[in-house]
């Protein structure tokens, strides 16, 4: 029995501040996990990573797993999602600049 | 202090140079990461999880006040206006951004300062005892030595692509603070027949398969110690293991190969290039010396001290936890800790490392160090002076009474910031701190040393913590397992593993589990955790983390 594939992000450090940045389905690097494409198939997968090594600007491109949430994707590892979110001991990193917002 | 020579003063500036160089070229594209990653590296500069952090040394943890203020301002321009104090006695900063790092590390080359070798397989930043040069059971200060050290192995042609790491640490003292036996070299100072020299210790090391050193020759007479140390690290050059990372660092080389072979390959080495050395660094060592020389210290009334422990029950418990004996009568160390009950260990604002600076200049004979239990050091201050340096620390948030207390924790970044972790260690930190500060025990459990590592890489120490906590990951939670009687003195011992790990909402109970299971078997307050884990082994411990079901049920 082959295992169920778990759905794919595509996620990067931006290369000048080195914040957390996701691949969108419209080949922009957002700073929003909820905006990262979603990816089903483990071929397609593949394919999103190399486009995304081929650019400037990023550092370290890899695939990470994610579930689909009501409001786009969501982590399914925790550490992913403290990368989504920033350190636990302040209030810094991305949920410091969803304060300004 | 040691000051940059205009030899010292060009490299680093050229260096600087370089890397400005580098990353303009990362920036424009001409450099991939692939390239541009072991240069960032060779400057302290890693990516971790949110951000760069860049990692600058403290040699052998000593700073100025004017280096200290410093570092304060790059916090502020470049940074989020604070700084982590680290075990092997570095600063990192979290948050700088890729094009700045060539401006902060032109500000750390005003004021003789580098990121230099803070990575990679070179040899890295010397550390050494933190009260050196100020404690009463000092042989002498080691500094000198470290000094020396450091200009030896900054940029040593031959020693920088070794097989791993290379962590060398010196103590001048025969008390061991700085961890010698847990180091590739440990250098600990013992004196025969009325000399002065060192023990010196190899293949130690924590991480995944932790060693306790191993003493190579027993005396190693002062003269000697550069081509020894030369040796040692030139047969670990030829013998390590570039095969497999994981068995890359000298304390396999040791364990694989068995310390009497090492000895005689160093013994050998050592006999071939000692002639080479030629004395020169035996001149440049009397030189360094010199720079090291004890300040001028005071001769005054030590009343105010003693008038301030009668008046002041706040200032007697921070007095008897946060000063250690000094070697003049008149003066005491002291310890300022980072470790505020809930905050960051390590961390210190920018407003704070400028107090600290002022009253190090002001009443500190300009000196300041940094523990490797992530506190920051007065280690000149007279006995008069005490009281007003404890209300200036105490109005800036550091009049904290805990050193080596149950809160005074070792923590390394763990998933917060580093890449490598495998589970959260600093909130795990702030939380055994806040709990037993609610409880109010903390001075009644005594010396008690809590050390927390985010993954297997042991930069925490954990292994060596009275109660040691390393966060895993398992199956996608966090998980902290716990290990017992853990020593980092001149008898290292690496602890035992307890059993079964914790989840992240049950490690502090587990913690407070253990800390009462002691308390109740103490034979009385004399007798501290460490003693009665000795007297009693662990299984008392083990029965208190693991309660039977019936047990359990019933409390
Ligand atoms: C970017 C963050 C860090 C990275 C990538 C990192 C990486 C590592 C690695 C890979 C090891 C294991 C080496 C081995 O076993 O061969 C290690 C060990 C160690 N690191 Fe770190 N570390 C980081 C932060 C720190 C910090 C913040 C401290 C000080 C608080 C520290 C101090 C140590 C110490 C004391 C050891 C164990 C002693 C030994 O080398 O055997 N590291 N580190
Ligand atoms: S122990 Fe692990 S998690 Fe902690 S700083 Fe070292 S590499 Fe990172």
């Amino acid at each position: 029995m082959t295992r169920a594939f778990t759905p794919k992000i595509v996620t990067a450090n931006a290369l000048l501040e080195g914040d957390v940045i996701y691949l969108t389905a419209d080949d922009r690097w957002s700073r929003n996990l909820s905006e990262a494409e979603l990816i089903d198939d483990e071929a397609v997968a593949q394919l999103r990573l190399l486009d995304a090594e081929r650019q400037g600007g990023v550092v370290g491109a890899y695939l990470a797993d994610a579930i689909a949430g009501s409001r786009g994707p969501k982590p399914a590892h925790f550490r992913e999602a403290f990368r989504a979110k920033g350190p636990s001991n302040y209030a810094h990193g991305k949920q410091e600049d969803r304060k300004h917002v | 202090m040691y000051d940059y020579n205009d030899f010292d003063e060009q490299f680093v500036r050229e260096r600087v140079a370089q890397f400005r160089g580098q990353v303009e070229r990362r920036i424009d594209g001409s450099l991939t990461e692939d390239e541009f990653r072991p240069l960032r590296l060779m400057n302290g500069l890693y990516l971790q999880l949110h951000a760069y952090m860049l990692r600058v040394a403290i040699p052998y943890g000593t700073l100025t006040g004017a280096r200290m203020r410093q570092l304060a301002m790059i916090a502020d321009r470049w940074d989020k206006g604070y700084g982590h104090f680290t075990t092997r006695q570095n600063i990192q900063f979290n948050w700088p951004e890729l094009r700045d790092v060539p401006e902060i590390l032109e500000a750390l080359a005003d004021v003789g300062m580098h990121a230099i070798q803070t990575s990679g397989n070179t040899i890295r930043n010397v550390t050494a005892d933190h009260f050196a040069g100020a404690a009463a059971d000092e042989i002498e200060d080691p500094r000198p030595v470290a000094e020396l050290l450091r200009q030896w192995s900054t940029d040593h042609p031959e020693f920088q692509f070794l097989p791993r790491k290379f962590k060398i640490a010196i103590t001048g003292a025969p008390r061991d603070r700085a961890v010698t036996r847990a180091h590739d070299i440990g250098l600990r100072m013992i004196v025969r027949d009325g000399e002065p020299g060192f023990e010196v210790v190899v293949g130690g090391g924590l991480g995944r398969t932790p060693m306790v050193g191993q003493v190579v020759r027993d005396f190693l007479p002062k003269a000697d110690l550069l081509p020894y140390v030369e040796a040692v690290v030139s047969v670990y050059n030829l013998l390590g293991r570039r095969d497999n990372k994981y068995k890359a660092r000298i304390k396999i080389t040791v364990h694989e190969n068995g310390i009497d072979r090492i000895r005689e390959l160093v013994e050998a080495r050592f006999e071939q290039i000692r002639p080479m050395f030629g004395g020169a660094d035996q001149q440049l060592l009397a030189q360094l010396e010199q720079s090291f020389s004890a300040p001028d210290f005071l001769r005054k009334s030590t009343d105010a001290y003693y008038s301030a422990r009668n008046a002041d029950p706040v200032f007697r418990s921070w007095a008897d936890t946060n000063l250690a004996e000094h070697r003049d009568p008149d003066y005491a160390i002291v310890s300022i800790s980072l470790k505020a009950h809930g905050a960051t260990p390590g961390d210190a604002t920018s407003d704070q490392m400028r107090v600290m600076a002022d009253l190090a200049e002001r009443f500190g004979h300009n000196e300041l160090r940094i523990s490797h239990e992530q506190n920051v050091i007065l280690p000149h201050v007279h006995k008069a002076d005490i009281p007003a340096v404890h209300a200036a620390l105490k109005s800036s948030g550091l009049g904290t009474a805990n050193i080596g207390l149950i809160s005074d924790i070792i923590a390394c970044p763990g998933m917060d910031y580093c890449a490598l972790a495998t589970a959260r260690s600093i909130p795990v930190a702030q939380e055994i701190a806040t709990r037993f500060e609610e409880l109010n025990l903390e001075h009644e459990i005594g010396p008690m040393k809590i050390k927390i590592s985010g993954c297997i890489n042991a930069c925490g120490h954990h292994h060596v913590g009275h109660i040691g906590i390393l966060g895993l990951d398992r199956a996608g939670v966090e998980n902290y397992q716990i290990t017992l009687g853990g020593d980092g003195t001149e008898d290292t011992v690496i602890g035992e593993r307890a059993g079964p790990g914790f989840a992240y909402d049950e490690i502090v109970n587990a913690v407070e589990r253990i800390v009462r299971a002691y308390l109740s078997l103490r034979s009385d307050a004399s007798e501290t955790f460490l003693m009665a884990y000795r007297r009693l082994g662990a299984q008392p411990f083990k029965d208190a983390l693991y309660p039977k079901e019936d047990e359990a049920d019933a409390a």
